[in-house]
């Protein structure tokens, strides 16, 4: 019997999930890090994917947001109290959003190459404020103080910034984000923005003011950006002005890319993969002296992904098919 | 009683030195074709953006179903009853001709901030879709993924993009270019059954079948409109004659 589609994606996410749950018991605390580092970047990746894959805009800027986010964490927890993790998520998620609202009313305006340049242009500014003035210490990165108290009704059920408690909040939020966006790629919302990216022309002509529907886009996207900044300053007690770097904005896109674009399972396929492949040269077990040059290996996997899997690795199965259907 | 849904006065565009529309009026009643003539570059396609709302007129005035909308954006005229279709089809080539439909009367309902309700299930737009898709004739053709239809079959899903959003003005731009003798009678046809409750503007460079349909002809050179009147006297205009059909007419 053939299972319709959305039945069978949804098993599918309930496996995965599944395993990523039941992970902690055979993985040690460095691979449980390691994956915890991952689901926080996957939500970064989703809230790209929203951007780029799903409205058809591509922002080379999307760092700034995540940095945002983790700076605000940082600089909310200067002092030794606890303070409530849902006020700092909140809190991150806003200075996003707050951020991101001039940013793409202005960025908008422009198009294509030109919207490239501009969301880069206005990421490298927030760079440099934290790069060069003394309010988060500058260069040096700023350490987290004090610790997010998770509760839930006055109840503290762990310390999240512990490795194991923190790998399941970061699993929840994956969860949580993710399932909001295929909830939102379903809506008016979220149909109406893939009409944007198909045909603006027509999404005018019927009638759709298309400009405030992608300056919300931009918007959300910052905020769980800001999310994904939240936890990652959680995770490392630490933040530096790398995060909001050109190259961090340049390697979530190539997450979303060698993932896959138009489906929010390549958003989250790309960050495992770029991570683990990451990991994987720079291990010098296996390559030696050469594993410093991981960047090397890693840019031509890179190349040879995006030749060789147009469509990314979510699209892998269906060349494999092709490939099996012209020999056979 | 003449129901006069859009009204264009003084309609003038300039780009620089060069006056692309140079003080066009006419106007648009429910029950008539009102065929825009002229040889290219005589600013057919840029009156029609004006009436759209694409680009601003640098003087005029245009009204839709009685209200001024002269500096309403092209998404709030079409909100307000004004459908157009292009000379190049814009369709969703990925999506199936169903979702094409329903998406564009979405415009008629859009509710974005409710992202916890399914667009697919919205009784008032996929009614709208669906009853779009009958009029231009696409029903067998409503699970076909819009890119794979013929070309024919395309112009009427730009049609149907139109309709879905149920407005009362028409402005359509070369809906018969590319298309062989059978799909231009099968739009034409269309033509003829929507005029009933729609006011329509063409644009078209199909002579034998703007003759054909239209109640009134405007002939535009240099962005001046020569003459507006109906077919056989446009025919007979000798000024017309000369500028625009040449002699073999």
């Amino acid at each position: 019997m053939k299972v319709p589609l959305p039945a069978r994606q949804a098993v599918a996410a309930v496996i995965v999930v599944a395993l990523l749950a039941a992970f902690p018991l055979i993985g040690g605390k460095y691979e449980i890090d390691l994956i915890a580092r991952i689901l926080v970047l996957a939500i970064f990746a989703l809230s790209l994917e929203l951007l780029v894959g799903q409205t058809g805009l591509v922002s080379f800027g999307h760092a700034a947001f995540f940095g945002l986010g983790a700076y605000t964490t940082a600089l909310l927890l200067q002092d030794p109290d606890p303070r409530s993790f849902w006020l700092i998520l909140a809190a991150s998620m806003l200075v996003a959003g707050a951020y991101a609202l001039p940013v793409a009313a202005l960025s908008l305006r422009t198009r294509g190459v030109y919207f490239i340049m501009v969301t880069l242009a206005f990421a490298q500014l927030v760079y440099y404020v934290f790069h060069d003035t003394k309010i988060a210490k500058g260069s040096d990165g700023i350490y987290l103080t004090g610790v997010p108290e998770f509760s839930l009704a006055g109840w503290v059920p762990f310390n999240v910034t512990r490795s194991l408690p923190f790998y399941y909040v970061a699993l929840g939020a994956l969860c949580l984000v993710y399932a909001l966006l295929v909830a939102l790629g379903r809506s008016r919302f979220g149909r109406a923005l893939a009409g944007i990216r198909v045909n603006e022309q027509r999404m005018r002509a019927a009638g759709f003011a298309t400009y405030p529907y992608k300056i919300a886009a931009f918007v959300v996207a910052a905020m769980l950006a800001g999310l994904a900044g939240f936890l990652k300053a959680t995770k490392d007690g630490y933040v530096n002005p790398e995060m909001l770097a050109w190259h961090e904005s340049g390697a979530v896109l190539l997450m979303i890319i060698l993932g896959g674009l138009g489906k929010w399972r390549g958003a989250v396929l790309g960050a495992f993969a770029f991570v683990l492949l990451q990991e994987f040269f720079k291990n010098d077990a296996v390559f030696g002296e050469f594993a410093k040059r991981w960047q090397l290996l890693l840019g031509f996997t890179i190349i040879a992904c995006v030749l060789f899997l147009p469509h990314g690795l979510i699209g892998l199965p269906a060349r494999l098919r092709q490939r099996e259907h012209r020999h056979g | 009683m003449v129901d006069v849904l859009l009204a264009a006065d003084g309609i003038t565009r300039r780009f620089g030195g060069l006056v692309a529309v140079n003080a066009v009026s006419l106007r648009l009643e429910r029950g008539s074709v009102h065929a825009v003539i002229g040889t290219n570059g005589a600013g057919k396609s840029t009156l029609i953006n004006i009436l759209s709302g694409e680009i601003g007129a640098s003087a005029g005035k245009v009204e839709l179903l009685g209200e001024d909308v002269t500096t309403l954006s092209q998404p709030q005229r079409a909100l307000r009853g004004l459908g157009r279709s292009y000379q190049r089809s814009t369709i969703f080539p990925h999506f199936t001709v169903a979702e094409n439909c329903r998406l564009a009367a979405q415009a008629t309902r859009q509710r974005p901030w409710a992202i916890w309700e399914f667009a697919g299930a919205c009784p008032q737009t996929t009614g709208r879709a669906r009853s779009a898709i009958d009029r231009a004739g696409l029903a067998q053709d409503a699970e076909r993924l819009a890119g794979s239809l013929p070309h024919g079959r395309k112009r009427q899903l730009e049609i149907a993009l139109c309709l879905a959003t149920t407005p009362r003005v028409l402005l359509l731009d070369e809906p018969l270019a590319g298309m062989g003798p059978e799909e231009t009678e099968r739009m034409l046809a269309l033509l003829s059954q929507l005029k009933a409750d729609h006011a329509i503007l063409l644009v078209e460079h199909d002579m034998d079948a703007v003759f054909r349909i239209a109640d009134r002809i405007t002939v535009m050179v240099n962005g001046i409109a020569i003459a507006s009147d109906t077919p056989q006297s446009v025919r007979a205009n000798p000024e017309v004659q000369r500028a625009y059909l040449g002699d073999g007419h």
